[in-house]
């Protein structure tokens, strides 16, 4: 049992990373990625609302939304997954919201770290599309804790590398036009080619 | 209020303010969607249409959002127009809407639409919004097409499913870039886009983070600054 989550989680931070296989957050990954620190406090902020999103949507989905779904309060043949894009994100937004609000009541000094940050996370795509992601992979409620966790994590670890290589790369001569965004996407390019390579691992 | 500036604001997104290029925007789902031309054309159509639209009704109700919850408030309509696209592309087009799997729900997420909503559509009047909407829409599209179309002719050798370049192992003389078929190339095709746009537009470019010393010794490091 153990053995399925691990693997779980390996594909989810290697072989399907969410920034750089499958390109999710890529505006805030790319527009926050210039310091370490600020990469860094961002990761965590997006680990900690995948990890809380992603199952309560899994939750959601499968006693609400899903065909059938609503057997358990006797009514039969109902089918709203046509409300599951409004309603995963209306989660996403309030839990946003929420954690805001709970982080600055009862662990303020977290609060200074993450507060500027969680606002850009509601319309991060990484974390609606690790909800999407899943749907389409039809987990079970602890699978999509661990699914969670693994795409937050993933995406936290890619930001935080290339926050790493752009400020190493502060002082050297790039061309004029390249400077800045242009070479980040480059570098993100290559940077997914090297996670690719990561695809040939099978589990 | 004049022509001209109804033509600024279609216009400039187009290049001088391209939401992809400068703007840092909606880059999210640029990339996974352009290795065929006739998909990513389908996507630009749902985007132009999400964002002009969603900048209509944003705008048009921009005088009653109180502003604690406007960001609830948008979304909530972001949202609802992304139903409306999905379901169309359902039941119309199912194979495409196959193909871009939750890419099309991953529109609410696109910073265009909100970044648009929130800088724009909250403070303009409707029309003036609607066309924001549309010229971001279309300077989006204009990136994502040309991308595209790099990847699919010189990656495939076809375009729309044509063939454009015969291919060697179809009996034709041209061998096939496998590179460009895989979904990174698109971030360095992008990195190049920028390159180009920022030679011609030299304003663009970004200031460098570090002084360059006036006094420095050595005449070829001058762009430099050197840490022993």
């Amino acid at each position: 049992m153990f053995e399925h989550y691990l693997s779980i989680f390996i594909t989810t931070v290697f072989i399907e990373n969410i920034a750089l296989s499958l390109f999710l957050g890529m505006c805030t990954f790319i527009a926050i990625s210039k310091k370490i620190d600020a990469a860094f406090g961002l990761g965590i902020a997006v680990i900690v609302v995948c990890l809380i999103t992603v199952p309560l949507n899994n939750l959601i989905y499968n006693y609400i939304l899903r065909e059938d779904a609503l057997t358990w309060i006797g009514i039969e043949g109902s089918n709203l997954e046509f409300v599951e894009l409004i309603s995963y994100i209306g989660v996403i937004a309030a839990s946003v919201q929420i954690l805001e609000m709970f982080l600055d009541k009862y662990v303020p000094a977290l609060y200074n770290a993450l507060g500027q940050f969680l606002p850009l996370i509601t319309v991060n795509c990484a974390i609606l599309g690790a909800s999407l992601f899943m749907v389409e992979k039809d987990l079970m409620f602890v699978e999509s804790i661990v699914y969670g966790f693994g795409a937050g994590f993933g995406w936290a670890l890619a930001i935080v590398v290339l926050a790493g290589i752009r400020e190493k790369l502060k002082y050297s001569d790039i061309p004029d036009g390249l400077k800045g965004l242009g070479t980040t996407f480059i570098i993100v390019g290559l940077m997914s080619f090297g996670f690719m390579s990561f695809g040939g691992i099978s589990l | 209020m004049n022509l001209k500036q109804y033509q600024d604001v279609i216009i400039k997104p187009l290049i001088d303010e391209n939401p992809i290029t400068l703007q840092i925007l909606g880059i999210c789902s640029a990339l996974a969607v352009t290795n065929n031309l006739s998909v990513t054309l389908v996507m630009c159509a749902a985007v132009i249409s999400v964002v002009s639209f969603s900048n209509l009704f944003i705008s048009l109700i921009r005088n009653y959002i109180p502003s604690s919850i406007r960001i609830i408030v948008q979304m909530t309509i972001i949202a609802s127009l992304v139903i409306v696209v999905d379901e169309l592309l359902k039941a119309y087009d199912y194979e495409t809407s196959k193909k871009l799997s939750v890419f099309v729900g991953l529109i609410i997420t696109n910073c265009i639409v909100m970044g648009r909503a929130e800088a724009f559509a909250m403070k303009q009047k409707p029309l003036l919004s609607f066309l924001d909407g549309l010229g971001n829409g279309i300077g989006y599209s204009l990136i994502l097409i040309g991308v595209a179309t790099i990847r699919e002719l010189f990656g495939a050798g076809t375009l729309f499913g044509y063939e454009i370049l015969p291919l060697i192992s179809n009996g034709g003389w041209y061998m096939g870039n496998n590179l460009l078929l895989l979904p990174p190339s698109s971030f360095i095709i992008i990195g190049l886009f920028i390159w180009l746009i920022r030679s011609l537009r030299s304003d663009q470019i970004e200031e460098d983070d570090f002084f360059v010393s006036k006094h420095s010794t050595s005449p070829d490091l001058t762009k430099r600054e050197i840490n022993v």
